[in-house]
């Protein structure tokens, strides 16, 4: 099993002046899965992602991936490993969406070199997959915030890494495209081994597409494990604070949660 | 990503300077044809006499034009470049050479310089005003980088609000050295203008010290300027170290605009003007945007030079000039995009 662990979180803290926002974290994540991350506002989601992408150094505890510090690797290492969707992504300038999309491809370009075909290939590859390669020529500035959001997207898939860390990506996305786009990922996970590290808010969506869950309150890890043990009407109630039903769903083999209005 | 049709319109941005130097060198009070311009460049060059040339011709050109025309056309391609990797940077198409102040500073170093004669302090030769200005520049630098340096991201914001506050101090200051010149003022405002009258060799040799180094090292960056328009947290995870670069390239920026003021006053809108229209024309891309906009923005403020010297019954101040033709032509642009975005 050790050879497919990637990350491994010791006693990890990390606080913005006084304030901590995560205490004595303490998870390993492994290869082929995808991550869901939940937990309320505030509760220091987005910067246990950020500590992941090395962004930031933990002020306490080792973060290591594959067995080695995370802070020993060049930001450009890091970069063919390890892409990122943020929250919020905006921009001035007029690229074009294939502009964008193949700077996904820097890390993998040498300095003064142009793309090659393979470049190409997978920033179109990419596009065609979120489903914005008939947008391919289209000025940025001028798209929706949903076309964006999969420009976004598309241009962490381009990268090629072996992880993928999704900030509430889907957040701004209407229910068809939030389900064709986790689908897509969710295969590449099944099928090319991506592991995926994605903050959720969406619960249900959570349910349905991740392997396993990590949930955190109060800056801590209040529990981890599969879908189905995490999801109980009793964290629900402890959590998030809400009235819910979990219920199993036998044809789907994943929980479905209903809430209490 | 470059294709061949951006480097054919940098090609033809080069030829046009090219014309532009030549044409302008013939430009003037005595009127001397590109060919017998070209014919005393080449001779210069070959070190031989030109046989059939009016003998004063070449000393006209080599001692008194070419400077003048080299250093408005390195000032503006300086200006420009600064502009458009200060729009980069601070992710603001509004941002200019000058706004983190460093026209204000150089201001401020040139009224003292100038005050201080008018005081009767003698200032040694080498320390003269644009050296004065220089100084100012980098310290007003220094000024602005020490008070957003609380901010370990240096975002635009905390940039621009420095350099804003910083400017309104130094504009205080220059405002009472005005008030203390009295009657002798205009020296001042002359200066703040803007002018290149009576450009030598040295001005040249040390405008293209820092421009040209400037440009070279700007370019080595310019894919990570491109990848750096997606925000902070995307380019550091496309393992570009985006605080390290901004840094270094907002004091590449910052120099060459000082070095561009320093010798030449405080000459506006080709900083801001030139990057607008050659991205509307070319796109963002900064690897070709940046010598496109050295190019650019030497033409253009050459050719304004030009304008001033030889067309116009008396010289006015370049600055004013530059402000006079740019503004409404900028007007003119920004109206016909804004028109095509709506319909």
């Amino acid at each position: 099993m050790t050879d497919k662990l990637l990350y491994r979180l010791n006693d990890v803290s990390f606080s913005y002046g006084r304030t901590p926002v995560l205490k004595d974290i303490n998870i390993e994540l492994r290869k082929a899965k995808f991550y869901g991350l939940i937990g309320g506002n505030g509760s220091g989601k987005s910067t246990l992602l950020e500590l992941m992408t090395g962004t930031l150094p933990p002020n306490k505890g080792r973060i290591t991936y594959r067995n080695k510090r995370l802070s020993t690797y060049s930001k450009l290492q890091l970069a063919t490993k390890i892409a990122l969707v943020p929250q919020h992504f905006s921009m001035d300038f007029e690229y074009s969406v294939k502009d964008i999309v193949l700077m996904g491809r820097h890390p993998h370009i040498p300095r003064f070199s142009s793309p090659s075909t393979y470049d190409h290939e997978s920033t179109r590859h990419a596009m065609e997959s979120m489903d914005i390669l008939h947008l391919e020529d289209r000025p940025i500035v001028a798209l929706s915030g949903g076309e964006l959001q999969r420009v976004v997207i598309a241009r962490a898939l381009a990268q090629e890494t072996e992880v993928l860390i999704l900030d509430e990506a889907t957040s701004n996305l209407d229910i068809h495209h939030t389900i064709s786009i986790m689908r897509v990922i969710r295969r590449r996970v099944k099928e090319d081994g991506l592991t995926v590290i994605a903050a959720i808010h969406d619960l249900n969506l959570a349910a349905a597409f991740c392997d396993e869950c990590v949930v955190l309150k109060d800056s801590c890890i209040f529990a981890s494990g599969t879908v189905n043990t995490i999801f109980t009407k009793d964290l629900l109630q402890t959590v998030f604070t809400v009235d819910a039903s979990v219920q199993s769903n036998p044809e789907t083999d994943f929980p479905h949660i209903q809430f209490r209005y | 990503m470059i294709g061949s049709k951006p480097l054919f319109f940098i090609a033809v941005l080069f030829l046009i300077l090219c014309a532009s130097i030549i044409l302008a060198t013939g430009m003037g009070f005595l009127k001397i044809t590109a060919l017998e311009v070209i014919e005393i460049l080449g001779s210069r060059l070959l070190g031989h006499d030109p046989s059939a040339i009016n003998p004063t011709f070449p000393f006209v050109v080599m001692e008194v034009r070419l400077p003048r025309i080299l250093t408005s056309a390195l000032v503006g391609g300086g200006l420009a470049v600064a502009g458009a990797v200060f729009q980069a940077i601070l992710l603001n198409p509004l941002a200019d050479p000058y706004t983190l102040g460093i026209s204000s500073g150089a201001a401020f170093g040139a009224s003292l310089a100038i005050i201080l004669t008018l005081f009767g302090i003698i200032i040694p030769p080498w320390l003269s005003i644009p050296v004065f200005a220089f100084l100012g520049a980098m310290a007003t630098l220094v000024g602005v980088f020490s008070l957003a340096s609380t901010d370990n991201q240096l975002s635009s914001n905390t940039l621009i609000l420095s350099g804003v506050i910083i400017a309104a101090i130094l504009s205080a200051g220059i405002g009472f050295i005005k008030y203390l010149a009295d009657e002798q003022v205009s020296i001042i405002i002359f200066w703040l203008m803007g002018s290149f009258v009576g450009r030598t060799w040295a001005d040249v040799l040390t405008t293209s010290l820092v421009v040209f180094p400037g440009l070279l090292f700007m370019l080595y960056f310019a894919r990570d300027l491109n990848i750096m328009a997606l925000g902070e947290r995307t380019a550091n995870s496309l393992g570009v170290d985006s605080s390290r670069v901004k840094k270094m390239l907002l004091i590449c920026a910052s120099l060459i605009t000082a070095i561009c003021v320093s010798v030449s006053g405080i000459i506006g809108f080709i900083g801001l003007i030139i990057p607008h229209l050659l991205r509307m024309v070319l796109g963002p891309d900064n690897r070709v945007l940046l010598p496109a906009c050295f190019l650019g923005g030497a033409s253009l403020l050459l050719g304004a030079d030009t304008i001033t010297r030889a067309w116009l019954p008396s010289e006015i101040p370049i600055g004013v000039l530059t402000s006079l033709i740019g503004g409404p032509f900028f007007c003119y642009i920004f109206r016909k995009k804004q028109l095509a975005k709506n319909s």
